[in-house]
């Protein structure tokens, strides 16, 4: 039996493949850590997923209970790995807030300097496996080059590159160091010799110096890149009230245009530090867009970050300028076995991923009764079900890498 | 900017009188304790009230409030129950509260049956997850909850790890524990 067809393309539409149920991940690249997706598909296009996650689940509030706060910070590291610092960060002030600790304004200053430059390395890593994800290999190795010489610096600091611990409740563990041999990386790209010896800030300067006019090809390899443009804009649009529904924060909350950053809007115990500095919080949507970009779509989620980093660049400028000046002491005496009061406290920082919380409840003893590090990734992960819905499963990728998650912080 | 007895008082006015069990606005973070049966509608007037806009669900966990440790139990304040605490704020007025509900230990005083409390997930779609981990870790039910499945441990794992009389099991599909 023969069929007439009064037009050929309707075959192209007409044809029903069985709906396939795919497994994208745990050990896929682009699902950024040991993330699986569960995708029902039909044909090329993806009808719904379904994260599943805690592969990388290591009890961190189940520890947290048998260990003392300053203890704890260690793990708090393994969280985000990709921005220690600002992890270190907020479970420091969280204790601080518990017991109504002030800093000197030393110890708060070095805070601002660390946590902005772990706010630079951790953007960079997300900006160049974004690119990695949409098939662009040059920008993931020149960020990772940049970040390597931040790492070094954070190695002189504290002896780390990773899980730096550096942050406590109290201050913070070392003073900068006064002499440095240059980081490698940064004395073969400005053309010095190796064994060149600086202060720690003159390398940082110089390397802020070395970096600020990279920002511009980045632009150009990503962000103004046709290709790019037509696999982010307009692509995984998150709409404002979706945001807010889903406790969406960080780059992925300004990206839908919502004008929130806890450094500005945050508790007092949190903005004091950045009093007296300069800086914008950028927020879509922009003028810098492309035509086919929409406020709330990858190309705007990834837009937000590069102009974080331009504002970190800024903020650490200030704050170099301001330790050379600051008083007091870079940490306060804070025994080990400090006692927590019969209180509790909940506060959230912004950490590159977005508001990261902790809530501490404290019952007379020094461990604390209840530990809970609440996750920025975790609610920006769960928009990855109604956001790709529809999608063709080479977006996938797309949309989840513009949301830049890190499975250890999800998964704790 | 609201602050927390004022608050409290717009609640009280729209719920039932017993709505409101408790309250204390000295804490480091004030807090007001709601009843499992009126936590939704609470949530709904705090996120929806002109005057108060809570559009931020910050984040949910669950306490379990035993001191299994009996030279600790001495100073130990609470009696055995567990509670869900729900950290809220507002992106256009910046102010926060802090929410809590209070549940027995296990439903109807048999060990192993976990207590419920209704969904908030209506309320604020962020509340999904949260409830799910508060189920996974802690051992709270939430009823209406869509979903409301294990999310960080295994879909076969035994007990809910955050309670404190957890046991720790000594073997896991053949891989040993200790």
């Amino acid at each position: 039996m023969t069929t007439e067809l009064q037009d050929p393309r309707i075959v192209e539409y007409d044809v029903r493949t069985d709906e396939m149920l795919v497994n994208m991940g745990p050990q896929h690249p682009s699902t950024h850590g040991v993330l699986r997706l569960l995708l029902r598909t039909d044909g090329e296009i993806v009808n719904e997923v379904t994260p599943h996650l805690g592969y990388l689940h290591r009890c961190a509030e189940k520890i947290g209970e048998n260990l003392t706060t300053p203890q704890w910070i260690p793990y708090t590291d393994r969280m985000d790995y990709l921005a220690g610092m600002n992890m270190n960060l907020g479970l420091a002030l969280t204790v601080e807030k518990l017991l109504k600790i002030e800093l000197p304004e030393k110890a708060q200053v070095l805070r601002v300097l660390i946590a902005e430059l772990g706010r630079i390395a951790s953007h960079l890593v997300g900006m160049g496996a974004y690119g990695l994800d949409l098939g662009s290999f040059s920008p993931f190795l020149w960020a990772f080059r940049e970040r390597e010489i931040i790492l070094d610096l954070f190695e002189e600091v504290c002896g780390a590159r990773l899980t730096y611990s550096y942050i406590t409740p109290g201050g913070v563990t070392h003073d900068l160091p006064v002499e440095i041999h240059l980081p490698p990386g940064l004395a073969s790209l400005t053309g010095q010799p190796a064994d060149t010896t600086v202060s720690w800030t003159e390398a940082l300067l110089q390397f802020l110096n070395w970096l600020e006019p990279r920002i511009e090809e980045y632009h150009t390899l990503l962000t103004r890149n046709q290709i790019f443009i037509k696999r982010t804009a307009g692509l995984g649009i998150l709409s404002p009230e979706m945001a807010k529904s889903y406790g969406c924060t960080g780059p992925v909350l300004r990206g839908s245009g919502i004008d929130w950053d806890l450094r500005r809007d945050g508790e007092q115990i949190y903005t004091k530090m950045y009093e007296g500095y300069e800086f914008e919080i950028p927020v879509a949507p922009f003028d810098a867009a492309p035509p086919e970009a929409v406020c709330g779509d990858n190309w705007c989620r990834f837009y937000v970050r590069m102009m974080e980093v331009v504002q970190s660049i800024g903020l650490v400028r200030q704050a170099i300028g301001k330790y050379a000046t600051a008083e007091g002491e870079y940490r306060e005496t804070f025994k080990m076995a400090t006692k927590l009061p019969v209180d509790e406290c909940y506060l959230e920082t912004e950490c590159p991923r977005g508001q990261m919380g902790f809530y501490l409840v404290g019952d007379g003893s020094s461990e604390p009764f209840r530990a809970r590090a609440k996750s920025s990734c975790f609610c920006n992960l769960a928009v990855t079900g109604p956001l790709s819905q529809g999608f063709l499963l080479a977006d996938i990728p797309a949309v989840v890498g513009s949301l830049d998650v890190v499975m250890g912080e999800i998964d704790r | 900017m609201t602050n927390a007895s004022d608050i409290h008082d717009a609640l009280a006015e729209t719920l039932d009188n017993e709505a409101i069990t408790g309250s204390n606005f000295e804490a480091t973070d004030p807090w007001i304790e709601v009843a499992p049966g009126s936590i939704v509608a609470a949530c709904e007037f705090l996120r929806d009230d002109p005057g108060l806009l809570f559009d931020h669900l910050n984040n949910l966990c669950g306490v379990d409030y035993l001191q299994p440790d009996p030279k600790k139990a001495k100073t130990f304040e609470h009696k055995p129950h567990v509670e869900v605490v729900y950290h809220l704020s507002s992106f256009v007025l910046k102010h926060r509260i802090t929410l809590k509900v209070c549940l027995p230990r296990w439903a109807d005083d048999v060990e192993g049956d976990i207590p419920a409390c209704p969904s908030v997930s209506g309320v604020w779609a962020a509340a999904d997850w949260h409830e799910r981990e508060a189920y996974d870790l802690v051992g709270i039910r939430f009823t209406a909850h869509p979903n409301l499945r294990r999310i960080l441990c295994p879909e076969d794992w035994d007990g809910h790890p955050l309670r404190k009389d957890y046991e720790f099991p000594l073997e896991y599909h053949g891989i040993r524990g200790q």
